[in-house]
């Protein structure tokens, strides 16, 4: 009955090293440097599964439901690998009333993903946020930092070949 | 000087009131009489810790100067302030602030299990509310249903964080935490687990401060009709210590009443065949594990020994201290010798196949049911209990079979595992059982009789308290810790070799059994379990008998059927094992 979250064989052994250093380096009460050692995590790792998160809660003797209410209150935190591209859509009340869920519906389509995963080429993640202050625009689309207004459904097709074409440069 | 300095004076409804520096403005309008409606507040300062992180709102009251509404249960006085607490601006406040609570909540109490019981329904009641004007959008986590003891359900939660700070900051297992944030945010497990994949212990504190049906434990009651309904089963009922002392809380009687008489005729009622007392089960316990204690002392074998009769605490140092394991003593509880010995020992007497009984105990604990399940306990598809009903939902079936409880008669236990002393009755308090091992260990030393029975050191009601007791040369050291929070410090200090104790009795729930998850709701008062503490005691004090091996029944299953204490057939029925759990 052992449960996957416990298996911590799917990490790798060098960079839990590291994360290790890293914690044996910090000085004091090393449970008040949680979030730190999250950003370490992640940083080495790129995103923080469940398994990893109960290994920063053993090493600093925290419950694990405490480690995971941080990770998912921050939403710098990723508790799901991340894309190189983020794709946010807007769910607020303002864009909602214009549509943002055909445009959600549109990104899921193309990239052939529910929202809160990630593309097969690990190029996207979709997600759902709430307004992000921009209803003027609404609805409203990001990627990474950039902000996309007036989102139709069809915009998305080109949003989408646009990055894949800066991708297609890089290689 | 310094005292005048700290005092500050403030006016709540046009009454001035003196009060310290620090002190909020619930606690300044409690002084004098003023009521103020609270939600997620919960002062459980008796057991270290106050939930105060002011988020339902509906305890808002007007400041006067500044026309603002301020939360009263977080919100210190300062001098000269000016305050009114039932203002239009406050009332009117308190009401849009519950409506908003109310407006995502699945109205179904009608079939609620909290219902008449929850905080969150009598205030909607207290506040006049007919009509809620907001429309929000309904939550749809799915019923937790997977661990025996528990039901969560997250639709019912008003993040009043009680549960997190019982299970962080008393209990220290930190099962329960808010996930997420804003609209999303919800109190739960790590990663949405279901409890049985959790390090819970089933303590149900939890369930014991929700204020909503939010936590509860499972409903068990419908298993038990069937069972009497079956006209081939053969039912048997126990009752725990600390169920005749709080009972009568449901029925209108004040705390602490003692009506044993009462729950046994109302059993009988219920249909049951045979009621028997789990003191039964705690006076052999007693002569088991003391048995065990005094062989540890003289052979120089593992100590402490830690008592094993709670199985929240089991569960405890099953997940959190699998290194220890050879501390608890092997005992089972007494509810597992009692229903072991309905299966074996009744059965045998009276000629009914095990499998026909169904042996049903009615517990002050929600832990009980998991233990119940546990696999040690369920051996060749025979389980030592089958069924557990908690003290508040046994007053729920009587209240069901419109049984006038009040006018019941006193009936005593059946005989064949119903007589009891005064040293079972203890067991539902914390301190009770290791005084109740201590009077028996002391004879089976010395061989002499043991005049003074009461170690007045080893009660009250600290969360860790320490007695020495002479016994000839050997002088006894005793610890005992209430809260698994408090049994973590003492756990420590054996791993780190730092522990001088020959034996430590420790109890999950604050106060003991008697303040378990599953009895009547407290809500962190401890006057009642000071009262339910004394009348365990006042029984005692009352018994003719005061020691466990003086129990006559007891004596004849050994004479009959177990051999002597601690016989190789006393060990096959009476004594478990444990193992490590993993924790997440
Ligand atoms: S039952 Fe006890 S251990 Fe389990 S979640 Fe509730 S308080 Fe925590
Ligand atoms: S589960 Fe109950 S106690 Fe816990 S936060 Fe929700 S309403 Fe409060
Ligand atoms: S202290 Fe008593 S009521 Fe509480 S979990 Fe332990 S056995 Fe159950
Ligand atoms: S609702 Fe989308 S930006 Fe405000
Ligand atoms: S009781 Fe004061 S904010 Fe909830």
């Amino acid at each position: 009955m052992k449960n996957k979250i416990m298996d911590m064989s799917t990490l790798d052994k060098r960079l839990l090293k590291e994360l290790d250093d890293y914690i044996n380096s910090l000085d004091g009460d090393k449970q008040e440097h949680l979030i730190l050692v999250l950003h370490k995590a992640q940083e080495l790792f790129g995103y923080l599964p469940q398994n990893l998160q109960l290994y920063v809660a053993r090493k600093l003797n925290l419950s694990s439901a405490r480690v995971n209410g941080v990770v998912t209150f921050y939403s710098f935190f990723n508790e799901e690998p991340v894309g190189k591209y983020r794709i946010s859509v807007c769910m607020g009340t303002a864009c909602f009333v214009k549509g943002a869920d055909k445009v959600l519906e549109r990104v899921q389509d193309l990239l052939k993903i529910q929202k809160d995963r990630i593309s097969e080429d690990g190029l996207f993640t979709i997600n759902d946020v709430r307004c992000i202050g921009a209803c003027g625009l609404a609805p409203v689309l990001t990627v990474n930092d950039k902000v996309y207004g007036k989102v139709k459904p069809n915009d998305v097709d080109d949003i989408i070949r646009y990055y894949r074409g800066l991708e297609n440069e890089n290689s | 000087m310094k005292l005048i300095d700290k005092m500050i004076q403030c006016s709540i409804n046009n009454i001035n009131v003196t009060v310290e520096k620090g002190t909020t403005i619930l606690e300044a309008a409690k002084k004098v009489g003023i009521h103020i409606p609270t939600l997620c507040h919960l002062n459980l300062a008796d057991f270290g810790v106050v939930n105060q992180n002011a988020n339902c709102r509906v305890c808002v009251v007007e400041n006067e100067k500044t026309h603002r509404l301020v939360p009263s249960c977080a919100e210190e006085v300062v001098d000269g302030m000016r305050i009114q607490t039932d203002s239009l601006k406050a009332v009117m406040g308190r009401r849009t602030n519950l409506e908003l609570l109310l407006s995502n909540h699945p109205q179904d109490c009608l079939t609620c299990v909290k219902s008449l019981d929850c905080e969150l329904q009598s205030l909607a009641h207290e506040l006049n509310i007919k009509e809620i004007h907001y429309q929000g959008e309904k939550m749809n986590h799915p019923i937790d249903l997977t661990s025996f003891g528990i039901t969560k359900d997250t639709n019912k939660c008003i993040m009043c964080r009680r549960c997190v700070t019982m299970c962080n900051d008393i209990q220290t297992v930190g099962v329960l935490s808010p996930l997420k944030r804003g609209f999303d945010s919800v109190v739960a497990t790590a990663f949405h687990l279901d409890l049985a994949q959790t390090s819970c212990t089933y303590c149900g504190q939890c369930v014991s401060v929700c204020p909503t049906g939010a936590l509860a434990e499972m409903n068990d009651s419908p298993k038990v009709w069937r069972a009497l309904n079956n006209p081939r089963k053969h039912v048997i009922a126990q009752v725990a210590p600390a169920v005749r002392a709080a009972i009568g809380e449901e029925f209108g009687y004040d705390a602490g009443t003692i009506l044993t008489g009462k729950v046994v005729s109302g059993l009988k009622r219920l249909g049951f065949d045979e009621i028997y007392d789990t003191n039964f089960g705690a006076d052999l316990t007693i002569i088991e594990e003391a048995t065990e204690l005094v062989d540890r002392i003289q052979n120089n074998k593992t100590l402490p020994m830690l008592t094993s009769c709670c199985p929240a605490w089991v569960q405890f140092i099953e997940h959190q201290f699998p290194e220890l394991l050879d501390v608890p003593s092997s005992c089972k509880s007494p509810q597992q010798m009692v229903g072991v010995l309905t299966k074996t020992y009744y059965a045998e007497k009276n000629n009914v196949d095990p499998k026909d009984i169904v042996m049903v105990s009615v517990m002050p604990c929600v832990a009980k049911k998991a233990e119940a399940a546990r696999e040690e306990l369920n051996k060749d598809g025979l389980s030592d209990v089958d069924y557990v009903v908690t003290t508040r939902e046994l007053a729920k079936m009587l209240k069901e079979a419109a049984i006038d409880f009040k006018k019941l008669p006193d009936t005593n236990f059946d005989i064949l595992l119903g007589e009891s002393t005064g040293a079972a009755a203890i067991f539902g308090t914390t301190g009770g059982v290791i005084e109740a091992a201590t009077r028996t260990a002391y004879e089976m030393i010395t061989g002499k009789e043991l005049k003074e029975v009461n170690f007045k050191q080893m009660r009250g009601i600290e969360g860790i308290r320490e007695a020495k007791v002479k016994i000839d040369d050997l002088e006894l050291n005793i610890g005992i810790a209430h809260g698994l929070g408090n049994a973590r410090k003492l756990l420590e200090d054996i791993r780190d070799g730092k522990s001088d104790f020959h034996a430590i009795e420790i109890m999950a729930c604050p106060g003991g059994c008697i303040g378990g998850g599953g009895q009547p709701y407290h809500r962190g008062d401890i006057e009642i379990l000071k009262k339910r503490q004394k009348a365990l005691y006042d029984l005692d004090k009352n018994m003719p008998k005061r020691k466990s091996h003086e129990n006559e029944m007891v004596m004849k299953l050994y004479e009959d059927y177990l051999g002597s204490p601690g016989s190789h057939r006393a060990h096959e029925l009476l004594h478990t094992s444990y193992s490590e759990k993993q924790r997440i």
